[in-house]
């Protein structure tokens, strides 16, 4: 029981940020929250940090009631998507900033920050301006920053939103490996669901101010609560009124009789996956099959063909239409 | 009758085809901007020799026409040391309190949301604006002994205000109030709060972001702006000439004495004097633009 968020509002004006959210983060876990832009997750994550107060509501951080308490003394690491290096110190003194607060012995500080600059990978780069290192390693000194203070918590917004992909994937298995070394509770914020499908242990998904679900990636994958959920984490089509996983759609010969009758009308081939759009008599559906099924189904444009949904795959019913045949989540 | 229509006019000689415009090479382009540069440059040369360069240069040969004499005889005069002494005190207290006020300012100005804040903004540029012969003048409706708001009640805690010391203070921060503050605003505004944020998160209070945080992320725009302060400071005329009642050796700044020793024909120790004033100024901004580190705006 390590942050506990109860009924939480926040307005901006008229517009309503956070509504009733109430969620509670377990101790030591890596939690992401996920959810599209303007949907209200970097709100909650501030608000527990104590950046922004809520307008209703509590924030409980390990026991002690933090909802009117300032940020300096909630005792939380935070890192920013835009780093918020301290551009006129060098990375040592960004790393040593919290401890010189607190006032600590020279030497302590010095331990301190020599030992989590070896841990980040930063140890030569001690006496360089940020501005002198490039975008994954500032976030690297971020991240040293935050936790030189032996945090309670360790909040990070979007931190890899700035940084290329391959940068981001590889920073993204990093503080994985990171923190089941370290093991201080950790939220990150995003908006990839690929990335919160791959670091985290639990996922709280956030929209439109209220959460949607909360669960483990495969939870969350696998039984998604609704149209929502699916669709923000994978690939969806829509056959009659139900959404399922286009990967979960089996092509039949038409000469089987099962399923729904249809013609192939696209084929995309993208890498090892053979993507088709089939229109049946009312819809264009997607369909996906990798390229070894597509060779041995022997299909071509025009051929006609039947689709049968997956035994135990995952459908859910339709809230909003779906507008293409293949609804691929944004990277 | 034909059914085959067929164009029996007699087909119009063509011209041979026109070869297409020749579109300029990439050279061409390359040359004709850099053309462009220079002549700009050029242009804003000429125009600050003329306007600037060349009246100062003027300045400083007269000034320094007989050797150092001139600027001697200046040194050794108890009256004109005064003055300058009077002039440097009252800039120097300029720069102090508009450095305080002005940083203070524009904190607000960036980081706070109130009402009138449009206002406080359009007043921070009033003394830019308005005439330094109003400011003098206002400041003697309000601090003059006789009538003034404020005059008679300090006059009787034994504060003289006007036609004093404190008027020559007030008039020369005055006209200097905004020198700070616009230069503080707009690198307050580009470095944002995130840094602020991050040193929150760490624990630091106010103060300690304050002095750790915001005021080195400033340090150049600060300094910059206390120059320019006292450059404006030295050489305030129009407001000073009314509120200091210019008594030799008593209220007479070293631009009041330039003015006094012109309209005396002492021409040489006019030039002498607003050489002296001029090259304080041009000294501190050269020293200035010269430290500043490049990558500081």
């Amino acid at each position: 029981m390590s942050i506990e968020v109860s009924h939480i509002t926040k307005r901006f004006g008229d517009f309503v940020a956070l509504d009733d959210v109430s969620v509670t983060i377990p101790s030591g876990g890596l939690t992401a929250l996920l959810g599209p832009s303007g949907g209200g997750k970097s709100t909650l994550l501030r608000i527990i940090a104590g950046l922004e107060y809520a307008d209703e509501g509590t924030v409980t951080i390990e026991g002690v009631d933090a909802t009117d308490l300032p940020a300096q003394h909630r005792n939380v690491g935070f890192v920013f998507q835009h780093y918020a290096a301290f551009k006129h110190m060098s990375v040592y003194r960004n790393v040593a900033f919290g401890l010189e607060i607190r006032k600590r012995p020279k030497d302590e500080i010095d331990a301190r920050v020599r030992e989590l600059l070896q841990l980040v990978h930063l140890e030569q780069f001690a006496e360089r301006k940020p501005a002198q290192l490039s975008g994954g390693q500032r976030q690297r000194m971020a991240l040293a920053r935050a936790l030189a203070v032996e945090p309670t918590v360790l909040l990070l917004d979007e931190p890899f939103g700035a940084l290329d992909a391959k940068v981001r994937k590889e920073l993204r298995d990093w503080l994985r490996r990171l923190h089941d070394e370290v093991n201080v509770t950790t939220v990150f914020v995003t908006h990839d669901q690929e990335e919160a499908l791959e670091v985290a242990d639990e996922i709280v998904v956030i929209n439109d101010g209220r959460i949607e679900q909360i669960g483990t990636p495969d939870q969350l994958y696998d039984e998604p609560a609704g149209d929502f959920v699916m669709r923000f984490l994978g690939p969806v089509t829509q056959l009659g009124g139900q959404l399922v996983r286009p990967h979960d759609l089996e092509l039949r010969p038409d000469a089987d009789g099962v399923g729904i009758r249809g013609e192939v009308t696209r084929i995309v081939r993208v890498g090892f996956e053979v993507r088709l759009d089939v229109t049946t008599a009312d819809q264009v559906v997607g369909a996906s099959v990798t390229r070894a099924q597509f060779l041995n189904l022997g299909l071509d444009v025009g051929s006609p063909v039947r689709l049968v949904v997956a035994p135990n795959a995952t459908t859910v019913d339709v809230e909003h239409e779906v507008a293409d045949p293949l609804e691929l989540v944004d990277a | 009758m034909a059914d085959v229509l067929v164009d029996d006019r007699p087909t119009p000689a063509v011209p041979p085809r026109a070869a297409p415009p020749r579109r300029p090479s990439a050279r061409q382009l390359e040359r004709r901007s850099r053309v462009v540069r220079y002549a700009l440059r050029i242009v804003v040369v000429v125009y600050l020799i003329m306007l600037v360069g060349w009246p100062l240069s003027l300045v400083a040969q007269r000034a320094l026409g007989n050797g150092l004499d001139d600027i001697k005889e200046l040194f050794a005069d108890p009256q004109m040391m005064h003055a300058f002494k009077l002039t440097l005190f009252a800039a120097l207290i300029s720069v102090a309190i508009n450095t305080v006020f002005g940083i203070t300012i524009s904190i607000l100005l960036v980081r706070y949301e109130f009402p009138g804040k449009r206002l406080l903004n359009a007043f921070v540029d009033l003394p830019l604006a308005v005439s330094p012969i109003v400011v003098g003048l206002s400041l003697v409706l309000v601090y003059n002994s006789r009538s003034g708001w404020f005059g008679p009640a300090l006059e009787g805690a034994g504060f003289r205000v006007m036609y004093a010391f404190p008027a020559i203070v007030m008039a020369t921060t005055f006209v200097a109030l905004p020198l700070v503050i616009r230069e503080v605003v707009p690198v307050l505004q580009e470095v944002g709060t995130d840094q602020e944020q991050a040193a929150r998160s760490l624990g630091a209070n106010a103060f300690q972001r304050f002095r750790r945080i915001t005021l080195p992320s400033i340090k150049w725009a600060v300094i910059y702006g206390m120059v320019l302060t006292l450059a404006r400071s030295l050489g305030e005329f129009g407001a000073v000439k009314v509120v200091s009642g210019n008594v030799l050796g008593v209220t007479r700044t070293a631009t009041l004495a330039v003015e006094e020793k012109y309209l005396n024909f002492d021409k040489p120790g006019a030039y002498a004097t607003a050489f002296l004033l001029a090259l304080v100024s041009v000294a501190c901004i050269i020293v200035v633009s010269l430290l500043r580190p490049k990558d500081q705006g």
